[in-house]
């Protein structure tokens, strides 16, 4: 099916800005130091202003002409969100520039009952959205564009019926290039019709090889290929609904639905889903999606509809959501084997915790969630770092032979210190306000910095007790000579 | 009429009946000692630590919380020996896991989930007391009241995992649902065999409250990955009074 937009660009300001719905006004862009016209609207059209004027012959036909000047990748764009939202009807949609869609409808028509009513229901939307719209479906690429933008007829082409439908469209339906269109009218050829008949060879020689690949291509005889504006994701399960869905509820069971389908056949396949992306269409064209990631690849309906569920009350269903896909973007082969070996015995391993984290992470954000490993550096700060996942073990031990506080503060925090010689333990602190007494401690532990990787001072890290029992980490940072500054960096249990 | 012997049993009895309905499994007979805890033990109903429910610690200061989280690590591996995995959930972002490995924990078997509301911290610890794959479920919050502890109290009675709920500086102690209510307190080490520097960490361990038991106070050790009962007698009064 391909869509032609008549007047994208001035259709779009319109709708920008009602107030120029009367007014002529056109789009025009600098070309061999002359402004020509590349968009007009229908008013302007109206009194006989057409794209590829020069700009001062616009103004003397019509004398209120607004001129704008034209956005350079505006069609591409705009052609995206139009594009994006016919993805409720099909799910390879793709832009055809200057001005126009195709759609790949096989297998989607039946949903809004043949091809007619899919044709009048798109376009209908459409033009009630304010897009001057046509569009037909043909079997071939070719064919429906041609028709959609020179046919006088029914815009629905039978199947195996191009050639005739194409003979009596002029050449230009043909999607060619202006210099050949130009030849093919010297000839006088004026309708399709009048060269179809004429052997190859002498087409080829006369006008080239693009102009019989686009000919062939209009009548199936060549295939051509289109480029997906969303490419498919391999596992998706769609759910168009009749009537639009605003509930939750209505959404959950939408999800279960969907998860049915998905899961089944990832099943069959012995796959699991890592990451899934749950896509709301909304009658008002908008579409609101959501995601949720697993840590390790399931298919488990109640586990997935767990996560999905968590994410419903972020789904905003404004006026009603009239399509709902799930796609797996991610998807993992799954061990069975395993599973049922690890499957309720307490570890890493099991997949009650993944399942679990998983459902953590659907509702306060996978950063919040950490596992540590250790590291070979001896500067407190840099001794652990993140397990990237649940499976990932330690390389090296978890070294026992210092003590390390339970409580490490992430930022050192300056204290008042007396202490009786350089190089000797603090007597008394005050950390707060408060003061307390050293009664014991343990020290120095000098910890260099790494200077690989950063400059500064040395730390000297003494364990102090002080008369309640209450254990401190706290150190000096460089030499004794140089008016040392002391921190507090940590209590013990 | 009965005899003052049969009636004592039938109460005991009646007893063991309201444990079971609040929750309480009764462990296999003969089980002591489940958790290492020593003379503490005796003050829980039927003289035996209670797994599958959830415990709370209060705490007034920092001091008190780095202590009760070293006493809650200790209590976590033991419950943690057949390689288990926990999860510590918190506000706090200061929890040191290479510390953890002192006391018997592997700091790469803890999960550990950094929280911003006790709201957040409240439904993650209900939602990993619901989950039999984990040993043991730790929650750092400022307060939590009556109907939120019964949530979790809920939740482990399926799946008896064990739950502890340290409460930071709270000066409110309002009832929960929870099985005990700690107190730990650090007290002055005693030198290891007349050295100087730091003997190995001691608090004064107080049962503030528990459910059908006798609440008391005791003080521990922590030394040689296990806990350590201080007798009362070897330490002077007044140092009991301290903290």
């Amino acid at each position: 099916m391909a869509i032609w937009f008549r007047n994208l660009t001035t259709d779009w300001l319109s709708l920008r800005k009602p107030e120029l719905r009367q007014i002529p006004f056109v789009f025009v862009a600098p070309e061999r130091n002359r402004m020509i016209i590349t968009a007009a609207n229908p008013v302007a059209e109206s009194q006989g202003v057409y794209s590829g004027m020069a700009a001062a012959d616009a103004k003397a036909i019509t004398t209120n002409l607004q001129i704008l000047n034209y956005i350079p990748g505006k069609e591409a764009r705009l052609l995206r969100q139009l594009g994006l939202w016919c993805i409720r009807y099909t799910p390879v949609v793709a832009v055809n520039l200057p001005d126009g869609l195709i759609l790949d409808i096989s297998g989607c028509a039946h949903l809004w009952g043949g091809e007619r009513g899919y044709l009048k229901n798109i376009v209908n939307k459409l033009r009630a959205s304010g897009y001057d719209t046509r569009a037909a479906i043909a079997d071939t690429i070719g064919a429906a564009w041609a028709v959609a933008r020179f046919g006088k007829i029914t815009p629905i082409i039978e199947s195996g019926r191009q050639a005739q439908t194409l003979m009596n469209l002029p050449p230009a339906a043909l999607r060619l290039e202006a210099p050949v269109l130009e030849k093919l009218q010297k000839l006088g050829f004026s309708t399709i019709r009048s060269f179809m008949q004429i052997p190859r060879s002498v087409l080829r020689r006369r006008f080239g090889e693009a102009f019989l690949l686009r000919l062939a291509q209009a009548l199936d005889q060549e295939n051509e290929e289109i480029i997906p504006l969303v490419p498919p994701v391999p596992y998706v399960e769609r759910l168009p609904c009749l009537e639009p869905i605003k509930t939750a509820r209505g959404i959950e069971i939408a999800i279960q639905r969907l998860l049915e389908g998905l899961c089944l056949r990832l099943k069959a396949e012995g796959k699991g889903i890592r990451k899934a992306v749950l896509k709301c269409y909304r009658v008002d064209g908008k579409m609101v999606h959501t995601g949720i990631s697993t840590n390790r690849g399931s298919h488990s309906i109640s586990h997935i509809f767990k996560l999905l569920e968590l994410q419903v009350s972020k789904i905003e269903p404004g006026l009603g959501i009239e399509l709902f896909l799930l796609e797996a973007t991610k998807v993992d082969d799954i061990d069975v084997l395993q599973e049922k070996l690890w499957a309720g015995n307490p570890g890493l391993q099991d997949s009650a915790l993944a399942e679990l984290l998983d459902r953590l992470a659907g509702k306060v954000g996978a950063n919040r969630i950490h596992r540590y490993l250790p590291v070979e550096h001896y500067w407190p700060e840099r001794s652990v770092k993140e397990a990237a996942s649940l499976s990932e073990i330690p390389v090296t031990a978890w070294r026992t032979d210092r003590l390390r506080p339970i409580r490490l503060l992430p930022k050192p925090e300056q204290v008042e210190v007396m202490a009786l010689l350089p190089d000797y333990p603090p007597k008394v602190f005050t950390y707060k306000g408060r003061r307390h007494a050293v009664e014991k401690a343990d020290g120095p532990e000098r910890i260099e910095r790494e200077w690989w990787l950063e400059k500064g001072e040395h730390r000297d890290y003494y364990v102090v007790e002080d008369s309640d029992g209450n254990r401190y980490w706290l150190f000096r940072s460089g030499h004794y000579d140089a008016a040392p500054q002391w921190y507090l960096h940590g209590f013990f249990a | 009429m009965t005899t003052a012997s049969d009636r004592k049993e039938l109460i005991s009895r009646l007893q063991k009946n309201i444990l079971q309905w609040e929750g309480y499994k009764s462990p296999p007979a003969g089980t002591q000692e489940l958790v290492g805890l020593g003379a503490v033990e005796s003050a829980f109903p039927n003289g035996v630590f209670p797994l599958g429910s959830v415990h709370e610690l209060v705490c007034s200061n920092t001091e008190q919380s780095a202590a009760s989280a070293g006493f809650v690590t200790g209590l976590m591996s033991v419950l943690m020996q057949n390689g288990g995995v926990c999860l510590w959930a918190g506000l706090s972002q200061d929890l040191f896991p290479p510390a953890l490995k002192a006391f018997g924990v592997e700091p790469d078997r803890v999960i550990f989930i950094r929280l911003s509301k006790d709201k957040e911290v409240l439904w993650v610890m209900e939602e990993a007391l619901k989950c039999p794959g984990l040993a043991a479920v730790a929650g750092e919050l400022k307060d939590i009241d009556f109907k939120q502890s019964r949530r979790l109290q809920l939740a482990v009675e399926h799946s008896h995992v064990t739950g502890f709920v340290i409460r930071n500086q709270t000066d409110k102690m309002g009832s929960t649902a929870c099985a005990a209510r700690w107190k730990i307190k650090s007290l002055p080490s005693e030198p290891v065999d007349g050295l100087p520097g730091l003997g190995f960490p001691r608090w004064q361990v107080e049962l503030l409250r528990v459910r059908n038991g006798k609440p008391g106070s005791w003080i521990m050790e922590w030394s040689d990955g296990k806990f350590r009962h201080i007798n009362m007698r070897m330490v002077e009064p007044q140092k009991l009074m301290v903290g």
